[in-house]
């Protein structure tokens, strides 16, 4: 059996930064992982949404469906036509907590040329939401960057981590 | 020492060499009815399945596959899942069934070409012969305009190891569909 689940690269923010890039990604695995631990340097609002784009593309080719409980309700809501993946809202300097929110987000298939890709994603944050997220790139390119943006124009804090992992079927 | 999240509900930080490659499908051009992982070894604590598929099938909307194990026409299964279409959540359950049949989703084949579901399905301690087993599944499918993905988990009311898991659908699986069995060691 062959061993698989490789590290390809981490980022550990020292200072504030607006996005995060994983840049000349290998072709030769089958899924690809993202594990995000950050927060929003945002102060108006307690979350900020966490986007994704593929390749440098920032044209109107992302889409997504997502589905929420924010302690109160539960609810579904979607994007189109959009110019990233929304991947869910995490935790901001506007919160009263101090934690961090977390992001796992798979993209299997990532290096197929053949289909559009679809992401699945879990994010949670501790003061506002726990979210499941379907996106779509609308394109048959091998995923070979990834940006992962704050989506509210302010920056993820030092200390907020992305890790990119390597997953290959045999 | 390579973090495993996500995966198994300790989030350990387990050894390399703690997540093989089982067996992968890869379904050709002709299609498939159905998709099978058999003989699966009891020699890992738990299993993962990451897959992308669609379907034959000529409609516009989104459909689902079956999920069984060890081939069992028993009604002993069950599952509930939680399922968000963009605009509401909504909650749904069945009890005393021979598969999980609605939780795998799959565009149908007259929505936008090349665009494929993702799912990925893990199942604790299958081949503890101790526990019945449940399985976890997280999946969807996005059409630009349209869409839904599910949280659900499922049940098989049995002690017995799982050694093989199928994946059905009403038409057949279309060209390019891929699943990947994996396999995650414990200490």
């Amino acid at each position: 059996m062959a061993v698989t689940y490789e590290p390809l690269a981490t980022t550990t923010l020292g200072s504030a930064a607006a996005s995060v890039t994983f840049s000349s990604i290998s072709g030769s695995y089958t899924d690809l992982v993202l594990v995000v631990n950050a927060r929003s340097s945002r102060t108006a609002v307690s979350t900020a949404p966490i986007n994704i784009t593929f390749n440098s593309d920032t044209g109107s080719n992302y889409s997504n469906t997502f589905l929420f409980g924010n302690g109160s309700t539960t609810g579904s809501s979607r994007g189109t036509n959009a110019n990233n993946i929304y991947t869910g809202d995490m935790s901001s300097s506007a919160s009263s907590y101090a934690g961090f929110a977390n992001l796992l987000l798979s993209i299997n298939n990532y290096s197929n040329t053949t289909t559009y890709k679809t992401t699945i994603a879990r994010c949670n944050s501790a003061n506002a939401f726990a979210e499941a997220v379907c996106g779509l790139w609308r394109s048959t390119s091998a995923i070979n960057s990834i940006t992962i943006t704050e989506g509210s124009t302010n920056n993820w804090v030092a200390d907020s981590t992305f890790t990119l992992y390597g997953i290959k079927a045999e | 020492m390579s973090p495993i999240l996500g995966i198994i509900a300790s989030s350990k930080a387990a050894a390399a060499g703690d997540y093989e490659s089982i067996a992968t499908v890869t379904v050709g051009s002709g299609g498939s009815a159905t998709v099978s992982f058999t003989s699966i070894p009891a020699t890992y604590a738990h299993l993962q399945v990451r897959m992308i598929g669609r379907s034959t099938n000529a409609g516009a909307n989104i459909t689902t596959g079956q999920i069984t194990v060890n081939s069992t026409t028993s009604t002993n299964m069950a599952y509930h899942r939680i399922s968000g279409d963009g605009s509401s959540a909504t909650a749904y359950a069945l009890a005393d069934t021979s598969s999980w049949d609605d939780l795998l989703l799959l565009p149908q084949d007259g929505t936008t070409a090349s665009i494929y579901s993702a799912a990925i399905l893990d199942i604790l301690d299958y081949a503890n012969t101790n526990k019945n087993k449940t399985l976890r599944l997280l999946g969807g499918v996005d059409l630009n305009g349209s869409g839904r993905l599910v949280f659900g988990s499922g049940l098989v009311n049995s002690t017995t190891a799982i050694s093989s898991i199928t994946f059905a659908t009403a038409s057949t699986y279309k060209q390019y569909s891929h699943f990947a069995l994996y396999g995650i060691k414990s200490a």
